[in-house]
């Protein structure tokens, strides 16, 4: 039996309702990435991270147990799950990830964060206040519960001074940047992703690169915001030879992540087929959302090399 | 036999995105769903056009399998909001079928 769809979403909805998140990431191990930086809390200009790349590892290990229910007789006890979960967070005992898997993540905010210094931009952060923008309730459909939280994160970036927002994935970007502005009224943040201000500071490599990469983009940045070309840019800049997988630019296909929630099985199906794309173009494939990153990582296994976009940009623009 | 529900489409529309009805039926979002999703959208968007809600309500699990990609908006010749109109869905179905 499929995971029963009513009730999954509405573990997700409590969860962002009551716990201000969809999954168990602690306030303070959201913020742990920022230790040492020296980054100021707040401030006109933050690095707003909307926890998507802190909470990839807990949705990993969350899909796992969810393979695991799916098709099984305990898909019938979700709903029993979600009773308990509005007492109990279950979902902190059921998505434990690694500790390296964590930090593999948090060093793309801290890769992401030197780029943004190295480029000469003076930012701080939000360290705690730093929430989840409920992308994933959005595309659930959950309007009323996003709105309510929506007004939460401006509350949180408004107490901290904040006028320009940096974010990191194109999810929290198309959020902040599109989404919000019809939930809140008087709206005024300034919102970039940091490849777009990266590229727009025109920033020169301190170490050339070589060989080749098959970019996947994003689907919420080729098709909802637009960004093509900056991450082209970055990567040629650095002496990287960008390849072209099908189904590319503005019509990339899909790793497939979005259904993972609700359809881990046919998400993995999608995540395998644009791999097969990816290794046709390039021995090595780049991404630039952690949803993606995740996804076909795990679909590409030891058969290709995958990273972050932001581990290919620092070996080249960080001292 | 279908139940037709005359004002179902009024209670799946909440706002001026919901355009389902700009769709001329040509099936280029079927055809390059990444999902391989053959209903989605414009046989479901038809459905809801034509107030057969039983027939969008046994399709649930079609409708949250959506990745609201947007590769069938990019291709769409007729300019439907196809992922907007998805949500709503969603959104109406959450409401009344899961009362959440």
């Amino acid at each position: 039996m499929p995971l029963p769809i009513g009730d999954t979403i509405g573990i997700l909805a409590d969860n962002l309702r009551m716990r201000k998140s969809v999954l168990p990431v602690s306030a303070k191990g959201a913020a742990a990435w920022a230790k040492g930086l020296g980054l100021p809390r707040g401030g006109e200009t933050v690095i707003y991270t909307g926890l998507m790349y802190q909470m990839i590892p807990y949705i990993a290990a969350m899909n796992k147990v969810q393979g695991m229910i799916e098709d099984s007789r305990l898909a019938n006890f979700v709903g029993l799950g979600r009773y308990i979960n509005r007492a109990v967070n279950i979902s902190a005992f059921m998505a434990v990830p690694p500790k390296g898997t964590r930090q593999s993540f948090n060093r793309v905010l801290v890769n992401i964060a030197l780029l943004l210094k190295q480029a000469g931009l003076e930012f701080g952060c939000l360290y705690e206040d730093d929430l989840y923008s409920g992308a994933l309730i959005y595309d659930l459909g959950m309007d009323d519960v996003l709105a309510d939280h929506a007004r939460k994160v401006y509350g949180a970036l408004k107490k901290h001074g904040v006028r320009n927002v940096i974010t990191v994935d194109p999810h929290t970007t198309h959020m902040v940047r599109s989404v919000y502005p019809d939930l809140i009224k008087g709206y005024d943040l300034n919102v970039k992703s940091y490849l777009e201000v990266l590229a727009e500071r025109d920033i020169d490599p301190r170490a050339g690169l070589s060989g080749e990469v098959a970019v996947h983009d994003s689907c919420v940045y080729a098709r909802y915001e637009n960004m093509l070309n900056q991450p082209r840019t970055l990567l040629a800049k650095a002496g990287i030879a960008v390849r072209e997988p099908a189904d590319t630019g503005r019509f990339t296909l899909c790793c497939g992540g979005p259904a993972e929630s609700l359809f881990p099985k046919k998400a993995a199906a999608r995540a395998r087929a644009r791999v097969e794309q990816m290794k046709e173009a390039a021995p090595r494939g780049v991404t630039m959302c952690p949803i993606c990153y995740v996804n076909l990582q795990k679909a590409a296994g030891d058969r290709m090399i995958i990273e972050d976009i932001s581990s290919y940009l620092v070996r080249a623009y960080c001292k | 036999m279908s139940l037709v529900n005359p004002v179902f489409v009024d209670e799946v529309k909440r706002s001026g995105e919901f355009n389902a009805n700009a769709c001329m039926n040509c099936g280029v979002c079927s055809a390059v769903c990444p999902m391989g999703i053959e209903l989605l959208p414009r046989k479901l968007f038809r459905y809801v056009l034509l107030g057969l809600q039983d027939k969008v309500l046994e399709n649930r699990e079609t409708v949250y399998s959506c990745l609201l990609c947007g590769m069938c908006e990019a291709n769409c010749p007729a300019g439907v909001n196809i992922a907007e109109n998805v949500r709503s869905l969603r959104y109406y179905m959450n409401k009344k079928v899961f009362k959440i």
